[in-house]
C-alpha cells in the first residue's frame, strides 16, 4: 500500500497547495498547512478506508488545518477590519440601472457541459478565484470547497450571517462575470 | 393575464433576484421569497439565464473539489 499511497499523496499535493494558497493568500503558510496535512495523512493512513476518494479524504484533513491557521491569523486585528470592508463595498451597481434592472441583459452560456469537461475551463476558474479580494476568496473557498456550514464560517471569522451572505454573493457574481468574460464570451470555445 | 404576470414578476427587481439566487445556496428562503423569485423568473429571460449560470458555477465547484 505504502508506495501507491505516497504516490497518490504526491499527485494530490498540487491541488491541496492551490486550495490552501487561495484561502490563506500566504504561500509560506500554505506550504506549512499542506505539509501538516500530508504528515497527518501518513500517520492516519490506516484511517483511510477507501470509501471516499483520497482527494476528498485529504481535503477533509486540510479543512481542519486551514481553520486552525485562520484562527491563529484572526487574532491579528487587520484581518477582521478587511473582512468588513469587503462586505461593505457595494459595486455590481454598474450591472443594474436605478430600478435594479439589467443594463446589459445576460444570455445563457453556450455549451456549459462542454466547458465542465475541459481542464482549461478549471484553470480559468482558478484564475478567476485568484482575482477575488483575499477575504472574499477565503470565505468562498470555506463554503464551496471545504463545504463548511454557514454557521461554522460565521463563528470562525466572527462575522454576521448577513455579512456572510453578502460576501458569498459578491464572490459568485464576480466569478460569474469573470467566467463570462474569459470563457463563455469567447466564441472559439463555445 | 399578461398584466398580472408582469406585476407579480416585478415584486422583486433583477438585482434582488441575483441576491436570492445566491442566498438560496446558503440559507432557506422564506416561502414569499421563493414565490417572488419564481414569478420573476417566469417573466424575465435575463434572470432565467443567470439562474442557469449559477447552476453551472455550482456544478463547476462540485467537480473542482472531487
Amino acid at each position: 500500500m505504502s508506495a501507491d499511497f505516497l504516490k497518490e499523496l504526491e499527485i494530490q499535493r498540487g491541488y491541496l497547495l492551490r486550495v490552501a494558497r487561495l484561502q490563506l493568500r500566504d504561500a509560506a503558510l500554505a506550504e506549512d498547512v499542506v505539509q501538516d496535512t500530508l504528515v497527518a495523512a501518513l500517520a492516519a493512513q490506516s484511517g483511510f478506508t477507501g470509501r471516499s476518494s483520497v482527494k476528498t479524504w485529504l481535503t477533509g484533513i486540510l479543512k481542519h488545518k486551514i481553520v486552525d491557521a485562520i484562527r491563529r491569523k484572526q487574532r491579528e486585528p487587520v484581518a477582521a477590519s478587511t473582512l468588513d470592508d469587503e462586505a461593505d463595498i457595494e459595486d455590481f451597481d454598474a450591472l443594474f440601472n436605478e430600478r435594479g434592472s439589467w443594463r446589459d441583459k445576460p444570455t445563457e452560456w453556450a455549451s456549459p457541459d462542454d466547458a465542465l469537461s475541459q481542464r482549461q475551463f478549471f484553470e480559468i476558474m482558478e484564475m478567476c478565484m485568484e482575482k477575488l479580494p483575499p477575504n472574499t476568496a477565503r470565505v468562498f473557498m470555506m463554503r464551496e470547497v471545504m463545504e463548511l456550514e454557514t454557521e461554522e464560517i460565521c463563528k470562525e471569522l466572527s462575522i454576521t450571517a448577513n455579512n456572510l451572505w453578502v460576501i458569498l454573493y459578491r464572490a459568485r457574481m464576480s466569478l460569474r462575470e469573470c467566467l463570462q468574460l474569459n470563457w463563455f464570451a469567447d466564441g472559439r470555445r463555445a | 393575464m399578461k398584466t398580472v404576470d408582469r406585476i407579480l414578476g416585478h415584486l422583486v427587481s433583477c438585482k434582488d433576484v441575483t441576491h436570492l439566487l445566491s442566498e438560496r445556496e446558503d440559507r432557506a428562503l422564506t416561502s414569499f421569497e421563493r414565490i417572488k423569485l419564481e414569478w420573476h423568473l417566469a417573466v424575465c429571460k435575463a434572470c432565467m439565464a443567470v439562474e442557469k449560470q449559477f447552476r453551472v458555477l455550482h456544478e463547476a465547484m462540485r467537480r473542482y473539489r472531487q
